[in-house]
């Protein structure tokens, strides 16, 4: 037990340190130096991180403390505390590796930037906070870890503060995120207001109990979990990027690749699916709430797979998919197959990161033009890439036998065999989703890597591969990218007890897992299953038709874009979220502020607040002439006063 | 009828001073002048002296001397010690004005011991009669060192002005206090105190008229509206030395005063004295936080401040509970240790023909001398009631004793006045820190002195902020026996 807190507080410090030394003397220090003090850090982090989910997972311990008491407040206690079970190790364990690889590979990509040692000073304070999310048994915490991730990537997303295009970006993750904050907040308030506490376990406990004797408004049936439930999730929703409040996630691609892989793929955006799954318990008795989560889900994983297909940023084609994933995990989510959201959420961590680090390859190799226009037949100077990208690919297409195909399946089967509501309509979305998905993905892996090159002739000279320290972290995620699926998707979904122990809770009658793992017999005969169902030759199509339109008969695109105008508007458009915020939220609040401003610089500032100041200069140059300084004035001034008094209390 | 002489010993710090004081005037007639240097060491040791002994003093029991006209007790301990205490650190503060502006040592000295005395005797009175020698003895040489430099017109009038005013007060004193030995047949405290509670021969009429009498010759001492019109002239019109003086020890005395007469004499007549002190507590918050505003003179500006701080003090005492008087004295003492430390910049900043007047000189104070701006700016947002300094806590305490007997409109208007008057300290900081200075020389204090008791007094402010409990505590002490 006081082993695992010691690795535990160790392993959320330690990034913290090499945040701090790089990022507070970076004016002092080395280049090499900060790389080498946070990179060794993390490493450490990362092999402590290891052996604590070999103790949480192999040896089924698990930790719940206190680590000091940050603050009282009445009946309120705040603490510092950590709750390490199996979900908080898994979710250690990928921040940490992944984290690693990205510090290894910053040290080659961001090689010429004069913020070298502020950039590894973020990425380290990053990993901090979100190991604080992840560590974290009570929602104050929870929250502190959120905030932070928020900063950290807002910090990140405009690192390159000297652009127009970063600032805006990042200043829209930052409001976009503070929406999210807000419901968040009033979530935590909600808990903290029915539940007395704000720790898990003792609210976790009491769920059942208030679920019963509450309701909001009462004489209504509406439950106060779904109430909570809504508004933590809005939190969710903002930092998992879900419909509506996704706008942000393509924005923040401004940022440096790294970051887009580490925070804005595997790890921050997936910490509303981490919440989601943290909170099962609560969840558990909201119908309501599951329901709005898995349709949330379900429409993400389709509609934003298919703006990717329109975008020709390399970077963003990616980052819509990650948009598309996050759907995904939160449709599992939302059918209470928590263990899949999970494992889809490990899986999606290391192949999305080889893409976003395989495309930032790619940009390196393009001296930072991300067009996808201009590239083409890169296969042949950039084999590691190509070769670790196409693995990738094939994960994210959910092709067997690697590793996106298990948790994927796992989740399409999920949302197959649920009976909640919205059940088939979530269905129908993430079956033509895998179409989707392998459509844009082939698109963009033909149009970078096949075909003749675009580029200009001297540009075409100066491709090669990218240095060691860029690929061996490509070569490092490609590992999982095709093992760990196979090798997880038994234990982690359907065994007894599974990797995630008794970390979530699932009632009887939502568990869909628990009936799947009737009929599972194997990793090797699910792959040989999957090829009766729908969602694969889906996927294969996709990838067919990709083949089709950009390598086989590259003149079709045009002419579709020509056939099908409106829907082609639609999705460069983006369904017109942009638009509408922009005009409703963001014009229409500068109105209203111009509005209210002149009315505040009337009324306010000029009648209540000047009008007041003047009022009281005028009595004070009033009353000052009553000084006359004459001898005989201040003796009757007196006598009246004392007249007065006398009278005063006399006749009173 | 046997004589026995009276007991001695609970006027020791007032024998100390005076035997003290005849050895300053000895010692000064034997001097020669460029040795008068010496009486200034002497009068520090005879007041600081004095205080050592008064707070060895501190705790022993309440004794009744002189046929029960004088009393010692722990509220009279506790305002010698703070009289004798300031008034040290008024000499100085005014050493180096003092010898540059050739006001004669010797005099200056002996007139300020004397009037020491003189506070001394009336804080420790328990009749009415040692009420009024006090009174005399402590403010005919406080008349007499305003116009002790001679040579300034403007310093007569402000002397002249403060003596008829003063004579007009005391003649109200004198007049109530026969009206109350008219209803009561003594002076003595403690004889009135049976005499009324026994409700035998008492005159209602008489009471109220001897009632508001005494009390208007006690609020004038204190400058408190309707009678607060010398404050300001003698303020502005006394070299910085002497307002300095004026504006700390005398404050404690008069608050005696006032205590005296309505806390100890007449607390039967709370009801009426309740509201009278309400009218006037009013009217002094109003009067001096407004007309502070347009004042540019910072003399006049604190002047008008002393007004309104006099009026926050009575609030206190409007409690009517021990714990209200006890957070009155808190503010008085605490209100007097901020006085001492404003117009002991204001003294230390004059200098041989300058006497600094204007707000406008304390502009660019900041780069002239940064720890003295500084010390400024603690005590200056210690006045405006910025927590967590002891000027904040002083007006907690007394808003919180009216609170805790339900009157709360009254605390809400002296909130409203307490705002209005941030706006004149503030403007002192932000003139201090953000203005061009008028001169670029830096100001350099000459003696070591001098920068220990501005430096002491400055944090003092500040460290009496950060722990009041103390002194708070000793306050509440000082009235519950």
């Amino acid at each position: 037990m006081e082993l695992l807190k010691t690795l535990s507080l160790l392993v959320v410090i330690a990034p913290l340190v090499g945040a701090a030394g790089a990022g507070l003397f970076c004016r002092q220090v080395s280049k090499q130096f900060a790389h080498r003090l946070t990179i060794a850090l993390m490493g450490f982090s990362l092999i402590l991180s290891l052996y604590v989910a070999c103790l949480v997972i192999g040896q089924d311990q698990s930790y719940e403390g206190v680590l000091y008491l940050w603050g009282q407040s009445g009946k309120l206690t705040l603490n510092v505390g950590f709750l390490i079970d199996n979900l908080t190790a898994c979710m250690m364990v990928t921040v940490t590796f992944v984290s690693f690889l990205v510090h290894i590979y910053s040290i080659g990509y961001m090689a010429e930037d004069g913020g070298y040692q502020r950039f590894f000073s973020y990425i380290s304070l990053f990993t901090f906070f979100m190991l604080m999310l992840v560590t974290a048994n009570n929602f104050l915490q929870l929250f502190f870890g959120w905030e932070g991730v928020g900063l950290a990537s807002y910090l990140l997303i405009g690192f390159w503060f000297n652009r127009e295009s970063a600032n805006q970006g990042s200043f829209k993750a930052f409001l976009v995120n503070r929406v999210g904050d807000f419901g968040f907040v009033v979530g935590i308030a909600g808990v903290l207001g029915y539940f007395g506490s704000l720790d898990y376990i003792p609210v976790f406990a009491a769920i059942p109990g208030v679920a019963e004797a509450n309701t909001l408004i009462p004489g209504t049936s509406w439950s106060v979990i779904s109430f909570i439930g809504f508004f933590l999730f809005v939190g969710a929703m903002a930092k998992s990027a879900q419909m509506p409040l996704h706008v942000w996630l393509p924005e923040s691609m401004e940022g440096p690749t790294p970051i887009s892989a580490l925070i804005h793929a595997a790890t921050m955006v997936t910490a509303g699916v981490f919440m989601v799954a943290r909170l099962s318990p609560l969840y558990q008795y909201t119908p309501s709430m599951q329901s709005f989560i898995l349709i949330i889900g379900a429409t993400g994983a389709l509609f934003t797979g298919l703006i990717a297909i329109v975008q020709n940023d390399i970077k963003r084609v990616v980052a819509y998919s990650t948009l598309s994933q996050l759907g995904y995990m939160m449709a599992a989510a939302g059918v209470s197959a928590y263990a899949a959201s999970i494992f889809h959420l490990m899986t999606h961590a290391a192949f999305k990161a080889l893409l976003f680090l395989g495309a930032g390859s790619v940009i390196l190799a393009m001296h930072h033009d991300q067009d996808l226009r201009h590239m083409g037949g890169l296969r042949k100077q950039m084999p590691i890439t190509y070769f670790t990208f196409l693995i990738g690919t094939l994960a994210l297409c959910a092709i067997p036998p690697f590793s996106g195909f298990f948790s994927k399946d796992a989740i399409i089967e999920a949302v197959h065999s649920s009976q909640i509501g919205g059940a088939s309509y979530a269905y129908v979305c993430v079956v033509l989703g895998s179409f989707v998905t392998a459509f844009y993905s082939f698109r963009a892996l033909f149009l970078a890597f096949h075909g003749e090159g675009r580029m200009s002739h001297e540009a075409k000279h100066h491709v090669k591969e990218s240095p060691w320290v860029v690929w061996l972290p490509l070569v490092l995620l490609a590992i999982p990218s095709v093992i760990q699926g196979y090798m997880m998707v038994g234990p982690m979904l359907f065994s007894e007890p599974s990797y995630l122990g008794n970390s979530i809770t699932v009632l009887t009658q939502n568990n869909v897992l628990m009936r799947m793992g009737e009929e599972f017999r194997g990793g090797f005969h699910m792959i040989l299953e999957s090829f009766g169902n729908f969602p694969l030759w889906f996927a294969i199509l996709g990838a067919f038709s990709a083949w089709i339109a950009y390598v086989k008969k590259p003149e079709l695109p045009p002419l579709c874009v020509k056939r099908f105008k409106w829907l082609y508007t639609i999705l460069i458009h983006k369904y017109g979220f942009d638009d509408f915020n922009d005009w409703f939220f963001v014009r229409g609040g500068q109105r209203t502020a111009k509005l209210m401003y002149q009315g505040d610089a009337r009324i306010i500032d000029d009648f209540f607040v000047n009008g007041a100041g003047r009022l009281i200069t005028w009595c004070s140059a009033t009353a000052r002439r009553l000084q006359t300084g004459y001898i005989y004035h201040y003796a009757f001034v007196m006598l009246l006063g004392l007249m007065a008094l006398l009278v005063w209390l006399m006749f009173r | 009828m046997n004589f026995t002489p009276p007991d001695f010993f609970p006027a020791i710090l007032e024998m100390l001073t005076l035997g003290m004081t005849c050895l300053v005037m000895l010692v000064y007639l034997f001097l020669d002048q460029k040795n008068r240097g010496i009486t200034y060491f002497l009068t520090q040791i005879t007041l600081l002296g004095t205080a050592v002994v008064a707070i060895s003093l501190h705790g022993s029991p309440e004794v009744i001397t002189f046929d029960g006209s004088f009393i010692l007790n722990s509220q009279a301990i506790l305002l010698k010690i703070f009289i004798l205490l300031s008034v040290s650190f008024v000499l100085m503060y005014s050493r180096t004005y003092i010898r540059e502006n050739d006001i004669l040592h010797g005099e200056f000295y002996l007139l300020v011991l004397f009037s020491v005395l003189g506070m001394e005797v009336l804080v420790s009175a328990y009749s009415f009669l040692t009420l009024y020698l006090g009174l005399e003895i402590f403010s005919l040489p406080l008349y007499a060192l305003i116009a002790l430099k001679g040579n300034k017109p403007v310093c007569q009038e402000a002397a002249i002005k403060y003596f008829i005013m003063g004579a007009i007060a005391s003649g109200f004193l004198l007049y109530g206090i026969s009206l109350i030995y008219g209803a009561c047949q003594s002076f003595n405290i403690h004889e009135i105190i049976s005499m009324m509670s026994l409700s035998i021969h008492t005159e209602p009429l008489l009471l109220t008229l001897g009632l508001v009498f005494m009390s208007a010759g006690a609020l004038f001492k204190l400058g408190i509206a309707p009678f607060h019109m010398w404050v300001p002239d003698v303020y502005e019109g006394s070299p910085n030395a002497m307002t300095l003086l004026i504006a700390t020890a005398p404050k404690l005395a008069g608050f005696a005063l006032l205590t005296h007469i309505l806390v100890e004499a007449l607390p039967v007549l709370f009801p009426q004295w309740q509201y009278l002190l309400i009218a006037v507590a009013l009217l002094s918050m109003a009067v001096g936080n407004i007309i502070a505003i347009v004042q540019d003179n910072i003399k006049r500006m604190l002047a008008y401040s002393s007004i309104a701080n006099m009026g926050y003090m009575l609030l206190g005492l409007i409690a009517g509970t021990p714990r209200g008087y006890g957070a009155a004295l808190f503010y008085m003492i605490i209100y007097v240790v901020m006085s001492l430390g404003a117009f002991g910049v204001i003294t230390m900043l004059s200098r041989k023909g300058f006497e600094l007047e204007k707000v406008d000189d304390f502009k660019g104070l900041n780069t002239r001398n940064p720890w003295l701006a500084f010390m400024m700016l603690l005590i200056l947002f210690s006045m405006a009631g910025v927590p967590p300094s002891a000027g904040f806590f002083a007006k907690v305490g007394v808003l919180e004793a009216l609170v805790k007997v339900n009157i709360v409109w009254l605390p809400a208007v002296a909130l409203v006045f307490a705002i209005i008057g941030a706006y004149y300290y503030l403007r002192v900081v932000k003139v201090m820190y953000f203005d061009e200075p008028l001169e670029k020389t830096p100001v350099i204090l000459e003696s070591f002195d001098t920068q220990l008791a501005i430096s002491i007094n400055g944090l003092a402010v500040f460290f009496l902020g950060l722990f009041p409990t103390t002194l708070i505590e000793l306050c509440q002490q000082a009235f519950l026996a």
